[in-house]
């Protein structure tokens, strides 16, 4: 089983690699969301500062969603996806194979630039260390969640919108607890830990139920 | 092993595609599917694939014990579940190491298929003929006992469709199933032929039905 998992990890990421898509699209919108709200606020470096994190976590929820809608289509539309259900593993552990693939190449890389892209709204380094913490928690999350909109779109051809609005709403939570887990770090009557381990556990029960919500959409797909 | 279909109905869309078809394949036993374009001859392949749920009717293995049908089978269609961005040996590795019981490395089968200079070329840059044939090798990195093939001479030139008559000659000779849709003779020898009919016109279907 373990064979099949790396073998599965290693072809996406190194698919990834080689087609470029989707993980640097999305840390460049990530980016330019960033850098776009100064120019829209205005330089007034209190108020950046005090919003930097949800600015940041808008940001990355919003990234997240780029490409996501490849993640099981482009193995529908080759047939690669036939080949998986054929496997000697069951679907999920193909799913969780992928979705792991998926974070390490978008909401990994976004939890480690968020510091520099911190230094764009004026963040402090203990804002900045605090909101990459939360991001590298919570992003598993909403990987997971977008895992059960992408396979429920993988055989739409033009899947994006409707995947969209089917995840958006499934990862508020993830974002409000995101968020407040950031600034609590701040100051604030509620402890840094309480928000966190409430990220924690989201991340950990989207990806059981991502995992297996996945797999039923995509054997249900026919 | 031993595959039985009782009684099979197929349905997409609503549409009924074909109904009551019953055969059985044992050990070294092939079988063609042929029809007119759209009998159905695809999707009698899905169905035995467990890529579709059939509308009424059975499909069972013996012989194979606790593994289920799709996996002890290997399906090699239109789509030919290659990535453009990988290399042919690395495509042929990945399949290998997701589908289990490896048997004739990469390099190997890509030599029996005539393609050994292709093995570190991007599969993206091969033309339609040289891609069904790292499809087809496939069936020789992994030992699985039923081949499901659709059209497998498809965009094949006379050189490769005798190569696959060989492999399929030998895959029998070792005990395997093949099942092949097609409209050319496959040089199968002693293949049954299942000719799918168009299904009796369907009685109207009328609105409560519907609901």
């Amino acid at each position: 089983m373990m064979r099949a998992f790396s073998a599965l990890l290693a072809r996406d990421l190194k698919l990834a690699a080689r087609v470029g898509g989707s993980g640097a699209l999305s840390l460049v919108f990530f980016l330019m969301i960033v850098v776009l709200v100064p120019f829209a606020l205005g330089p007034d470096l209190n108020l950046l500062s005090r919003i930097g994190p949800a600015i940041l976590w808008l940001s990355a929820v919003l990234a997240t969603l780029i490409g996501l809608d490849r993640l099981f289509q482009s193995d529908e539309e080759d047939g690669s996806l036939d080949l998986m259900t054929g496997a000697a593993v069951p679907l999920e552990v193909v799913v969780l194979a992928k979705v792991l693939a998926s974070w390490l190449t978008t909401g990994l890389p976004l939890a480690l630039a968020s510091p520099l892209f911190g230094l764009l709204v004026a963040l402090s380094p203990k804002a900045m260390a605090a909101t990459a913490l939360t991001l590298a928690l919570g992003t598993p999350a909403l990987s997971f969640i977008g895992a059960v909109g992408a396979a429920l779109t993988a055989t739409i051809r033009r899947g994006g919108l409707i995947l969209a609005i089917i995840v958006l709403p499934l990862m508020i939570p993830t974002l409000i607890f995101g968020v407040s887990a950031a600034e609590a770090a701040l100051g604030g009557t509620v402890p840094f830990t309480t928000p966190l381990t409430v990220l924690a556990a989201l991340s950990l029960i989207a990806a059981v139920v991502g995992t297996l919500a996945a797999a039923a959409a995509l054997r249900w797909s026919e | 092993m031993r595959l039985i279909v009782e009684n099979l109905a197929c349905r997409r869309s609503g549409r009924r595609i074909f109904s009551r078809l019953s055969f059985s394949l044992g050990p070294g036993e092939a079988m063609m599917i042929t029809g007119r374009n759209g009998a159905g001859k695809s999707s009698l392949l899905t169905l035995l694939s467990g890529r579709l749920k059939p509308d009424a009717g059975t499909i069972r293995a013996e012989g194979i014990g606790e593994a289920t049908l799709p996996e002890r089978l290997h399906v090699v269609g239109h789509r030919d579940g290659l990535k453009s961005a990988l290399t042919a040996s690395e495509n042929l590795e990945f399949a290998r190491d997701l589908l289990g019981h490896p048997a004739a490395s990469p390099k190997a089968a890509l030599e029996a298929l005539g393609l050994p200079h292709v093995a570190r070329l991007p599969v993206g840059y091969l033309s339609a003929g040289q891609r069904r044939r790292v499809a087809l090798a496939r069936l020789l990195v992994c030992r699985r006992p039923l081949w499901l093939l659709d059209e497998p001479t498809a965009a094949l030139d006379l050189a490769s469709q005798g190569v696959l008559a060989a492999m399929m000659g030998r895959h029998r000779a070792e005990g395997g199933l093949v099942v092949a849709a097609t409209h050319q003779a496959l040089g199968l020898e002693d293949a049954s032929e299942l000719r799918i009919e168009p299904p009796p016109p369907e009685e109207a279907v009328t609105a409560e039905e519907w609901a």
